[in-house]
């Protein structure tokens, strides 16, 4: 399938213009896993062009956040990459510490990089494992769809919610770690790597899998960076950038891991950075459950955001007022705008909150990955067989809520 | 290890916090109106004929080229004479500093060069924000709307369009008890 890819057009005899097919792929096409709708103008089985249109669930979100309180935007952020909530849920509480100068306990940053990785998991399990689907390979599919099931309740333990988890709080977590959480924790790191590694022997060096994907929509690293790629897809292309390692938050400069590379860009080198990441992932959870202070408690001292425990509420003056001003989002924000970005599981997912210091932001921009990298897309594909175009959108990690926001 | 490279690129920042600003004052004079440290990193405003080549001498830098495009987007201040903004945000990731450019245009007259010459990932984030604030982005080669409807009328982040209150009674809606 890949020979015929890349067919040199000169030799082809190009029809007339009028000779060509256009096909809608879309809006509700099953193989697209969301609403995604592309115009292809077809030359038989050959993509000539590629006209995207996004915005089929767009809610507003921007708009949303300008008349929502600062502890009433994380549930809009669970919706964005609703395969890695917890991921945004953090993302937005460390922009508004960052803005309000909020510091927090070793202990808390190293419980949010554990539930961090552990979406980064969850996200690129759907991924990988889709792109396997999307090859003809359903077994792996079902065999890691098992291990983000232990992640959902291992969120489950900790938030009460599964896949919108609304998770943490501004300063912190909202209750202490249940011990059974932690339980479940040590047990996925117990079994899931065979999983992982079975998973790698079904597909990595699979004749099948290997002639589907080496060379199917492949970017350059030039164009990528050009295109503002970000996450594993720019790293698959060879840019080593991590914003886990350019600009280090919630203590990731503590952790020892490795940033993988691809070089072709294609299919197979971004399946291949994700699977790798999980591999990383799993040692920075491991570290940070090594490396867990004891003390420090799960959340930072800061009562004008961070609601008090109800026993003091109903028993003190002070505890009363602070939880009065954060339920009735009275709550004082410094004047002030910040950029904060966190990897998310599929690139730079950055905040851009401009506070005039009322209850609400003024404004409030996400820097959503997919979004910034699917214009792309019609690159990628032209030139390509429909089926290629297929697995080059599941393999590219478009979630539709982050596109659309 | 992580930490090293960390260590190196807040170097490289505060130094370009430290030289950025200068730099840039001394090749464009009056065109930087403002240029201050937030958070840590660099915000310049500029005029807006000179948004373009701002970004462009950037973009060309020998020391340290800003060639990647973090993002693009825009903001209403209803209050100001010059009432839109776009805001741009670039990084370098050769030494690893990050920088912010506004400019500001009225709504009457909304018209600021394209980036999409620079960076063709400037296309979507620029159609984005023409879609919300209907800033035009001249030598774009694609200004239509991107997640709203085509036949909408209004450019909805704007502030003069309020969200429905939530306490308003004269709305009857039996599915939703109102």
């Amino acid at each position: 399938m890949s020979t015929i890819q890349k067919i040199d057009s000169d030799l082809v005899n190009i029809p007339k213009e009028d000779a060509f097919t256009t096909l809608n792929l879309g809006p509700t096409h099953p193989a697209t896993h969301g609403i995604f709708q592309n115009v292809l103008t077809m030359d038989g089985e050959i993509i000539r062009d590629a006209v995207p249109t996004v915005g089929y669930i767009h809610r507003a979100f921007e708009k949303l956040a300008e008349r929502r309180p600062y502890n009433q935007i994380t549930p809009i952020t669970d919706r964005l990459n609703y395969c890695s909530s917890p991921i945004n849920n953090m993302g937005w509480h460390m922009t508004v510490e960052k803005l309000i100068g909020a510091t927090l306990p070793k202990r808390v940053e190293y419980m949010r990089v554990i539930i961090m990785e552990l979406a980064r998991l969850a996200d690129h399990i759907v991924c990988n494992s889709v792109i396997g689907v999307d090859t003809g390979a359903l077994t792996g599919f079902t065999y890691l769809f098992q291990h983000r099931e232990k992640i959902y309740e291992i969120y489950e333990e900790i938030c009460g919610a599964r896949l919108t988890t609304n998770i943490g709080r501004i300063g912190g977590f909202e209750r202490e770690w249940p011990q059974r959480a932690w339980e479940k924790i040590e047990q996925f790191l117990l079994e899931f790597p065979p999983a992982l590694k079975e998973f790698e022997k079904l597909l990595v060096r699979n004749r099948i899998f290997m002639d589907r994907t080496i060379k199917c929509g492949p970017i350059s690293a030039e164009k990528a960076l050009s295109y503002s790629f970000t996450g594993p897809n720019l790293r698959a292309a060879g840019v080593d950038y991590d914003v886990r390692v350019f600009a280090p938050y919630s203590s990731y400069e503590d952790f020892d891991f490795i940033i993988p590379v691809g070089t072709q860009g294609d299919t197979y080198d971004r399946f291949m950075v994700r699977q790798e990441e999980m591999w990383q992932s799993l040692s920075i959870i491991r570290q940070a459950i090594q490396k867990m202070p004891s003390e420090g408690g799960f959340h930072a001292d800061i009562p004008d955001f961070y609601l008090p425990p109800k026993e003091e509420v109903y028993n003190n003056m002070e505890a009363l007022i602070y939880h009065f001003k954060i339920v009735m989002g009275e709550t004082e924000v410094p004047v002030g705008e910040v950029y904060h970005c966190v990897e998310g599981a599929n690139g730079e997912l950055g905040f851009y909150l401009v506070s005039d210091g009322g209850r609400t932001p003024f404004r409030l921009h996400f820097r959503r990955p997919c979004f910034i990298y699917y214009q792309a897309y019609p690159e990628m594909i032209r030139g390509g067989l429909l089926s290629d175009a297929i697995l080059t959108m599941s393999s590219m990690n478009i979630i539709a809520g982050e596109l659309d926001a | 290890m992580a930490s090293k490279d960390d260590s190196k690129g807040m170097n490289n920042q505060a130094q370009a916090n430290e030289k950025l600003p200068a730099l840039l004052v001394s090749a464009f004079g009056e065109d930087i109106t403002e240029a201050s440290i937030n958070h840590g990193i660099p915000v310049f405003t500029v005029h807006r004929n000179a948004y373009r080549k701002v970004v462009e001498f950037l973009f060309n830098l020998e020391e340290m080229p800003f060639r990647f495009l973090t993002d693009i987007t825009g903001i209403h201040l209803p209050d100001n004479k010059d009432d839109l903004g776009v805001i741009c945000h670039l990084h370098c990731l050769t030494s690893n500093v990050r920088l912010r450019i506004k400019t500001f245009v009225t709504t009457s007259d909304s018209h600021v060069d394209s980036l999409t010459p620079l960076f063709p990932g400037a296309n979507w984030m620029e159609r984005e924000t023409f879609d919300f604030y209907g800033i035009h982005f001249k030598g774009h080669p694609n200004l239509t709307r991107i997640l709203n409807m085509d036949d909408m009328l209004i450019h909805p982040l704007r502030k003069e369009y309020p969200l429905e209150d939530q306490s308003r009674k004269d709305k009857n809606d039996a599915m939703f008890g109102r």
